[in-house]
């Protein structure tokens, strides 16, 4: 409990340094609070006052009435000015402090390790990176000045009944704390049983989500009715906890609403014989019985926004979690540069694993000579994108070294060692945009000219230009309407235009047409041309042709050497090669 | 508009209906509540008592009597809204239950083609915030769509009886705040919209750069994509602020509106009272009726916005309900002696609900007992439509399919679904065990009938190598296991079946050529073999086929056997070759 304690004093901390930037609408937010709530409480007070002026037939005092109207109308004026401005201010300030938070967290998610992005699920960081932070701005700023105006009309309600009448202000004072105590006593209740009802509703939405994607399956096995039953019985324990959640909740205002009626009937029989002994004004009362209105409302508000500032301090540790996440090792340490020239890839000694449970490349040595094909081979699922991952420095070996060009690849900063890459894979993205920004992505500065001969080149030219705005056409997320060969293809053109001296490319057997086929491996030939090129090989014609084939099983590398070597060796590489090339 | 209220009465109706287990509590729940409504107009009108007689005569118990009658109706009010909050809980949760169950009965009555129209991500949608919005919106209305009306009407009324000149400054009032209300939700609404839709963006521009990631950082493209993002999400703010500005209005404008009426009221009153037709605690009592109609207008507006959207929900809930299945259901059954197995299609045209162009056109082909049929061709060139009419997932056009001798069309659903088994693309696996999973193929099969058909699908190792073995946990859509491994266990599942069909759609591909080979082996020499469908891209898995569909963009080009269209057909050949290179073929 006190370390949870802890844990939420300090994100408030950090959410108050994010909002430094903003303290001046912070304090213009507080000051407009205060004047609002302290005219919107004179006003009460001003008609009472004006009440006490209308006494009987013959006895009414127009001129003071008139008086007091106009104070009436003045504070009014403040009080809306006031509430307007408070208003304007802190909506600039919550949504400069989410702008911020969300700009801070995507500059540091480009800096984070790829381990850590594989390892997290997409939705989970969008979410926080957007209904978190949504979160956050309503619970935690907008429930502050919620908090801060309640508080301020307690107080003030408070001040201004006692210096209507201190007994009568008693009695409200007396009776408060039952408010509060019902308001939380209910609010333990339920947490256990909405605590309850969220499982059963998550356990359910899980259930539902799989018989939506499933729904085909089901039917072609005839499962609907036990489906449904089990559906049903998981309904019937959610209908039954979401009642008593629903039901005892629900008895916070009606409780509330009690208190107060309790205590808006003791003021009234108090002041009423207050009244009598001449303690108080009919006016008085009239504006005490107001003021007990307005006293026990920010109340219940409070109790609602405590629960949601509970809420937005958990969303506020998870952004956080992500912003504080440790960046990978900056670039800027890295000042060595890849050898001119040559463009000989070596490992040495390289170890490398994922988790430190299960070892995956132990010892790896390998020497590439600047221009040479090697192939990686090996059943689905085997990793081989494990060695993309090292050699792009998507992961950094445990142990060893990768050099190019005779330097260590960790000393080079990212950047540069990426621009000597090219790399297509059987994972086409595509992002959002024009066919145009997608191909120059690589390089944005390319002119026309350069672009179309890249597209040429691929044999993505063709296609392009008879989209209905050619190189203007805008594709959605993901490649959108693109069939599956076109989108490789500007894959492709995106790698031609940059002109890399390597390539990392993964040889697709997806599902293309024949001549879409033939085109994308005629690109891929022209663009492996002089280029030191590490291939995922599916095709005959490659691995024969490769100066080296990778062996990998189980994310291991477990054979190395040319076709004959390997198919000599009469090892795991034979036992795939007859299996999957030879009939 | 009388479309749109029938439409409406529709919607109306076709919820309605999960409610009717709960008339009682939709009646008692509204009721309740406007018990406490009507207590809760009294009190202004014993405070005034208060004021003018006791106070005014100085009559003291007169003034305790009447502040234990206000005790007494708070006490009344307490137990009228618990029991109202209690009725309306359990007839919203009622509704919604019943609600969600006849969704899912609908859902699973639906046919793949209604399935295909409404798509997976709308259903899900369906079944939970709709109606999450649905059972919020029931439950509001219950407890204070009546009420709250009730109440301001109620109030006039009274204020009515009081004095019929002051009573009019409520209704200039109500009708100002009315205005003041939608006019400023009619302006923001559209605000809204664009506020959603550069949230969309901001999303949008998160979620593309975390699936490119490394293409992005291979290109280090970070500065542009960051750059990007700062434009978005300026955009949004900009947008947000815009949207603050107007609504920040609400507030300041009701109180402005309301303090002028009671200025008014005061001074309406105070005129009255000085020639004697109204007395002070009237004027009071008219006060604490205008700050009644107040709270409870805020909390109308609020219930407006919520009803808005549960009304929205159950209308694409109504809406689901209402479409007709297009589920075809037949009564007829193979004769005896029928041959079991057979598939014969001739000219079968197909066209997607969605798409324009037909999926296959004038398809004829037959396919007897015991055979192998492999279909291969590019994507989208009607390979898979072909198996998904077989079991009547989909209604042909035109043309006829019939399965042992009858028409698929008029076959009884039940019998046909019996006699095929299906291992879909998608390997799809539900939470539970590798045995609840197996079990959905054949609900009696026992443990050695699994293991049989566990290796027949080269799956036995799966099972095996876990110590809980067929009872190894399988969670929400088969996560835990790899794609490989899913799609292994589906083959299991459908084999359970003992299908006289077999139809492998593509299942085959996260497996190794060498798996592959051997799960075709194996199937092929069981006892008595199912007819196979085997739609693939690789040629690999054609080579034993007894017959071989050859398909190009919704045509039929070709049928034989793999000699034969190699020599034949010279789309087959472009592929054969494209997968084993011209040179090395025959390696």
């Amino acid at each position: 409990m006190k370390k949870n304690d802890l844990n939420r004093r300090a994100t408030l901390k950090k959410i108050i340094a994010k909002g430094k930037r903003y303290l001046h609408y912070f304090i213009i937010s507080l000051i407009s609070a205060v004047v609002s709530v302290a005219a919107n409480l004179m006003i009460p007070l001003l008609i009472g006052d004006a009440v006490d002026c209308i006494k009987t037939t013959g006895n009414v005092d127009f001129a003071t009435i008139s008086k007091y109207l106009l104070f009436i109308g003045l504070s009014v004026g403040v009080s809306a000015l006031a509430q307007y401005l408070m208003g304007l201010c802190s909506n600039r300030m919550t949504y400069g402090i989410t702008r911020d938070i969300r700009d801070e967290a995507f500059r540091h998610i480009q800096k984070l390790p790829l381990s850590y992005l594989d390892s997290h699920a997409t939705g989970d960081t969008v979410s926080r990176m957007i209904s978190d932070v949504e979160h956050v701005a309503d619970g935690l700023l907008l429930g502050f000045t919620h908090f801060f105006t309640g508080i301020l009309t307690i107080l003030g309600a408070l001040g201004f009944m006692l210096s209507v009448n201190p007994l009568v202000a008693l009695v409200i004072i007396a009776v408060t704390p039952l408010s509060l105590i019902a308001a939380n006593l209910i609010t333990k209740h339920t947490y256990s049983m909405f605590k309850v009802q969220s499982s059963t509703r998550g356990e359910q939405t899980a259930f539902i989500e799989e018989l939506m994607n499933g729904q085909k399956v089901v039917q072609a096995f005839e499962c609907e009715e036990s489906t449904q039953e089990r559906f049903d019985e998981i309904s019937e324990r959610l209908r039954v906890c979401s009642v008593r959640a629903l039901f005892y909740s629900a008895l916070t205002n009606p409780s509330t609403r009690f208190v107060n009626a309790i205590a808006y009937a003791g003021i009234g029989v108090v002041g009423a014989l207050t009244a009598i002994a001449g303690g108080i004004t009919v006016g008085g009362l009239t504006a005490l019985l107001s003021y007990a209105n307005q006293y026990t409302k920010p109340f219940n508000e409070i109790t609602d926004v405590l629960a949601e500032l509970q809420n937005a301090l958990a969303c506020a540790a998870r952004l956080f979690e992500l912003i504080e996440e440790p960046e990978q090792s900056p670039d800027e340490e890295c000042t060595e540069h890849i050898g001119q020239g040559s463009n000989d890839v070596c490992f040495e000694n390289v170890s490398f694993s994922y988790n430190p449970e299960q070892e995956l490349i132990k010892d790896f040595n390998m020497n590439v000579k600047s221009g040479k094909l090697i192939a990686i081979v090996g059943p689905t699922g085997c990793g081989k994108t494990t060695l993309i991952n090292l050699l792009m420095r998507f992961y950094d070996p445990d142990d060893g070294r990768i050099l190019v060009g005779g330097t260590d690849t960790t000393k080079v900063a990212r950047s540069e060692l990426r621009k000597n890459f090219g790399m297509v894979l059987q994972d086409t993205w595509l992002k959002a945009g024009t066919i145009r920004e997608n191909i120059s992505m690589g390089r944005p500065d390319a002119s026309e000219e350069e672009i179309i001969a890249a597209a040429k080149a691929s044999h993505a030219h063709e296609f392009i230009k008879r989209l209905p705005k050619a190189y203007d056409t805008v594709i959605g997320e993901s490649g959108g309407s693109l069939s599956q060969g076109q989108k490789q293809l500007l894959c492709i053109a995106r790698v031609m235009l940059t002109r890399p001296p390597m390539l990392i490319l993964d040889e697709a057997t997806s599902s293309i047409d024949t001549r879409t086929e033939i085109q994308v491996q005629d690109a891929f030939s022209k663009l492996m041309k002089g280029r030191t090129t590490f291939i995922v090989a599916h095709r005959l014609s490659t691995i024969r042709e490769a100066d080296m084939i990778l062996v990998m099983r189980d994310g291991r590398i477990v054979e190395k050497g040319t076709h004959g070597e390997l198919l000599k060796l009469g090892g795991f590489y034979k036992e795939l090669y007859e299996s999957q090339f030879a009939h | 508009m009388r479309i749109l209220r029938e439409k409406k009465e529709k919607t109306m109706k076709t919820l309605a209906v999960y409610l009717k287990n709960y008339i009682k509590e939709c009646i008692l729940a509204p009721l309740f509540k406007q018990f406490e409504a009507i207590l809760e107009l009294i009190v202004p009108l014993v405070m005034a008592a208060i004021i003018d007689r006791g106070i005014g005569m100085g009559d003291k118990p007169y003034i305790l009597k009447m502040g234990l009658l206000l005790a007494a109706i708070a006490v009344a009010g307490f137990i009228a809204a618990s029991i109202a909050q209690y009725f309306a809980a359990k007839a919203a949760i009622g509704f919604s239950t019943e609600l969600r169950s006849a969704v899912l009965r609908k859902i699973h009555s639906l046919s793949f083609s209604d399935f295909d129209a409404a798509g997976t991500s709308t259903l899900m949608t369906r079944m939970t915030s709709d109606i999450n919005q649905a059972e919020l919106g029931v439950n509001k209305i219950l407890r204070l769509l009546l009420r709250s009306p009730f109440v301001v009407f109620g109030a006039m009324v009274v204020a009515f009886t009081i004095d019929t000149e002051c009573a009019l400054i409520f209704l200039g009032v109500i009708a100002l705040l009315c205005i003041i209300v939608l006019g400023i939700m009619v302006s923001t609404i559209p605000m809204h919209t664009k506020v959603r839709q550069g949230l969309d963006k901001v999303t949008e521009k998160t979620r593309e750069n975390l699936a490119g990631v490394r293409v992005l950082r291979a290109f280090t493209a970070e500065d542009e994509e960051e750059a990007e993002f700062e434009r978005r999400n300026k955009k949004l703010t900009a947008l947000e602020l815009k949207v603050g500005r107007v609504s920040e209005l609400l507030n300041p404008l009701t109180l402005i509106a309301v303090n002028a009426a009671i200025m008014i009221l005061i001074w309406t009153g105070a005129i009255k009272v000085n020639i004697g037709s109204l007395t002070q605690g009237q004027v009071v009592a008219l006060y604490n009726l205008m700050s009644q109609i107040l709270v409870e207008l805020v909390k109308m507006a609020r219930l407006i916005i919520i009803v808005a959207k549960a009304a929205a929900s159950g209308k694409r809930v109504a809406k689901l309900l209402n479409t007709e299945s297009t589920k075809l259901s037949g009564t007829a059954l193979p004769k005896a002696n029928a041959p079991k197995g057979s598939v014969e299609f001739s000219n079968v045209t197909f066209t997607y609900k969605l798409g324009g162009a037909p999926a296959v056109e004038n398809i004829s082909f037959t396919a007897a007992p015991g055979e192998t049929i492999g279909i291969i061709g590019g994507t989208g060139s009607g390979k898979s439509s072909i198996v998904n009419l077989i079991p009547g997932f989909y209604t042909a056009d035109s043309g006829s399919i019939k399965v042992d001798d009858v028409e698929v069309n008029s076959f009884e659903p039940h019998a046909l679904m019996k006699r095929i088994g299906i291992v879909p693309q998608k390997a799809e696996l539900f939470k539970g065990s590798i045995r609840s999973n197996l079990l959905m193929g054949n609900p009696d099969a026992d443990e050695s009938m699994m293991r049989e058909a566990l290796k027949k699908a080269q799956a036995l190792d799966i099972v095996d190598s876990r110590p809980e073995g067929l009872d190894a946990e399988v969670e929400q859509g088969g996560r835990n296991l790899s794609g490989g491994q899913k799609q292994r266990l589906t083959i299991a599942r459908a084999l359970l079946k003992n299908p006289e069909i077999l139809i492998l759609d593509d299942s085959a591909s996260a497996l190794d050529y060498a798996t592959d080979a051997k799960l075709r082996m194996a199937i092929m020499n069981t006892e008595n073999p199912p007819t196979t469908f085997i739609v693939s891209q690789r040629a690999a898995s054609m080579l034993y086929a007894d017959k071989i569909l050859v398909m190009n963009d919704g045509h039929l080009i070709a049928t034989g056997r793999h000699e034969e269209l190699l020599n034949s057909c010279s789309v087959y050949r472009e592929i054969f070759d494209s997968q084993f290179s011209s040179e090395g073929g025959a390696a």
